[in-house]
């Protein structure tokens, strides 16, 4: 009889013994199943490919959209944060619609608050300063050129109140609150406007029919809060009632010293002026922490709505890796049958579908935080003003619906090729 | 070692029971060497899935090493096919996309034994097999005949008790599928117990005892003390 060769060349089967192996047999291990899994992905890098591709857009654009709506909450936070820190409000009126009270039925108006209301406030020990404000439009002119603008009545402390800043020369004096002292500070586009190049401090304008002098030029600030400081004109509060012939602010503006003392601080404001206008509660007092806490849960809600409507698409990449899990087990029908025969539990092969998808999600959504880390780089890149970045409940979530999505979706095709018919999947039936 | 009482097995094929065995009654011992032969439709693919469980008779029992292994859940089922049981098909059934060396790992690692008694053992069979040279190859580029031998290796990594073929040489040529027989006869010197399926006579009449079937029973026996 004819040996074959490679007995022939001296390898000697008998080396290999036959004694029980002493090796313990266990489960198989963790790597081993991350290994053999990705083998198999790496064995059809189209249908890899594409399925990651799918999940990584989900994991994207909820990266993405949530990073929008983030932007805007903080753009909005900000935008408030930088009108004044610890902001309590009061403005006339009530605006609850509580029906007819009495004096509406005599045909009387929400009773004015006077320059002596605003001074009081100051009583309370939870209030740092005030700033009443008086708002009305007049023709400003200097020599012939003349514009309206909007005259912002108030006193020394709006500056800090309000977080302004100066520019060029100085802000309204300190001093009585019904001093109407004639003079003026301007914006920044108005002194453009009509001094040009020319030195503005120290000059003369006319507001309606009284001379200003110019003592100081704002900052230029851009707009907060649809009120462009460029284009406003402030003076004294008293001047200003002179000049529209009212006695009534239309806000005062109260910081509290802190914090803690909002609180504290509208109770006071609600209290002292529930006194001085006999009883009566004609006054609102508004936080701007509450209207901020409003905003804020507006834009949230928003954001996580906006993250729900985008991780669909991840729902939609689950399916796409069910359908092709499912043909990747029928395309692989023989290899799970000759991993029976050699010994694979039904539950092993299950694990090593579940391990293929779970790499897959895993990488996918990896790959897909980068897509909308750098998409999220660009929109900032374009609109600086707003600080986009996804919140990191978003990321997590994005990442935890991935791999939920791949792994639960992938249960039917793994209980699939688990429980196939080991005679006939070796037939490739 | 292999001990089949009253085997039957049927399948429903439309509304009707096809019996692909009926009683088989069947005794192996530890070492033999045993063909299984008979026509096509015979019943002796069956016969040797049940063997191997990977299939379960519909009645009977089966005792494998002294122990009644027909009512095994399936993950028993497959830990005894890991520890005792090695399978050398008619169509290799390697997988494609590994190389000859992790294709021979293969068993190991749906074992867990550890990646150091892995490399060696499969180092070690790769030269008894005269398969160094090849172990890098995917099976696309082996040939039959090297083909057959990865899966003889992957058969036997496990150290089996029981090697179970499938018609094993009936996609190779005849001088390859001489070379293919004499490895299994190898091992069946170092008391593997060698169960094979063929129906070609020349092939079957090399074991020590031939089995024939026709429609599901066995016919005939004949004991031969033919060339080792």
């Amino acid at each position: 009889m004819r040996r074959c060769e490679f007995i022939r060349t001296g390898h000697d089967l008998r080396a290999n013994e036959f004694a029980p192996t002493n090796a313990v047999i266990s489960a198989m291990k963790l790597i081993d199943i991350v290994q053999f899994a990705s083998g198999s992905l790496r064995g059809s890098p189209a249908r890899t490919l594409l399925m990651m591709l799918a999940m990584s857009i989900g994991v994207a654009a909820v990266v993405v959209l949530t990073a929008l709506g983030e932007g805007a909450r903080r753009y909005v936070v900000n935008q408030f944060s930088s009108l004044g820190t610890n902001l309590v409000i009061v403005l006339p009126g009530r605006t609850e619609t509580a029906g007819l009270g009495p004096g509406m039925l005599l045909g009387q108006v929400p009773r004015e608050i006077s320059l002596d209301d605003a001074d009081a406030l100051l009583r309370s020990r939870a209030v740092k300063r005030i700033a009443p404000l008086t708002i009305g439009s007049a023709t400003l002119s200097r020599d012939a050129l003349n514009r309206e603008v909007v005259v912002l009545g108030s006193t020394s402390d709006l500056l800090e109140v309000r977080h302004m800043s100066i520019g060029i020369g100085k802000f309204l004096p300190p001093g009585d609150i019904h001093e109407s002292a004639s003079v003026c500070v301007l914006g920044n586009q108005i002194r453009r406007e009509l001094f040009g190049n020319e030195q503005a401090v120290g000059q003369w304008v006319r507001l309606g029919d009284r001379r200003f002098r110019v003592i100081g030029i704002l900052a230029s600030q851009g707009e907060s809060m649809g009120m462009r400081t460029d284009e406003l004109v402030i003076v004294p509060v008293a001047s200003a009632h002179q000049l529209f012939n009212t006695s009534g602010l239309f806000r005062v503006l109260i910081e509290a010293n802190s914090r803690e003392v909002i609180e504290q601080a509208k109770r006071d404001a609600e209290q002292i002026m529930f006194q001085r206008h006999g009883g009566e509660k004609d006054v609102t007092v508004i936080t701007q922490d509450a209207v901020l806490a409003t905003f804020d849960r507006i834009l949230t809600a928003l954001t996580m709505a906006v993250g729900g409507i985008a991780s669909i698409s991840l729902a939609v990449a689950g399916v796409l890796i069910m359908n092709v899990m499912l043909i990747a087990v029928s395309q692989r029908i023989k290899e799970i049958g000759l991993l029976k025969a050699l010994g694979a539990p039904a539950k092993q092969i299950r694990n090593l579908f579940f391990a293929e998808a779970a790499l897959l999600s895993a990488i996918g959504s990896a790959s897909g935080l980068v897509l909308g880390y750098t998409g999220s780089a660009i929109i900032g890149q374009i609109y600086p003003s707003l600080p986009v970045s996804p919140p990191w409940w978003a990321v997590l979530a994005a990442c935890g619906t991935a791999l939920g999505t791949g792994i639960l979706f992938s249960v039917w095709p793994a209980r699939r090729a688990a429980r196939l018919d080991p005679v006939a999947a070796l037939a490739g039936r | 070692m292999i001990e089949l009482n009253r085997v039957s097995r049927s399948f429903t094929v439309g509304d009707q029971q096809v019996g692909a065995l009926r009683d088989i009654d069947l005794s192996i011992a530890a070492g033999d060497y045993v063909s299984i032969m008979g026509p096509s439709g015979s019943g002796k693919s069956t016969l040797l899935n049940l063997i191997g469980l990977l299939d379960r008779p519909s009645s009977g029992t089966y005792k494998l090493d002294g122990g009644d292994v027909t009512a095994l859940s399936d993950e028993q089922q497959a830990r005894v096919r890991s520890e005792k049981i090695g399978f050398v098909f008619q169509s290799f059934h390697l997988v494609p996309r590994l190389t000859a060396a992790m294709n021979i790992e293969l068993p190991l690692i749906l074992a867990g034994i550890s990646p150091a008694e892995r490399k060696a053992r499969v180092e070690k069979l790769l030269e008894n097999y005269g398969l160094t040279d090849r172990a890098d190859h995917r099976p696309d580029q082996l040939s039959g005949g090297q083909r057959q031998r990865v899966a003889i290796a992957r058969a036997t990594i496990m150290h089996p008790a029981v090697l179970l073929a499938d018609e094993p040489t009936g996609n190779l040529d005849q001088t390859t599928g001489k070379e293919v027989m004499n490895l299994l006869e190898q091992l069946v010197e170092q008391n593997v117990t060698l169960i094979l399926v063929t129906h070609d006579p020349v092939i079957g009449g090399r074991a020590h005892r031939q089995i024939h079937m026709v429609d599901g029973q066995i016919t005939g026996e004949n004991k031969s003390s033919a060339e080792l």
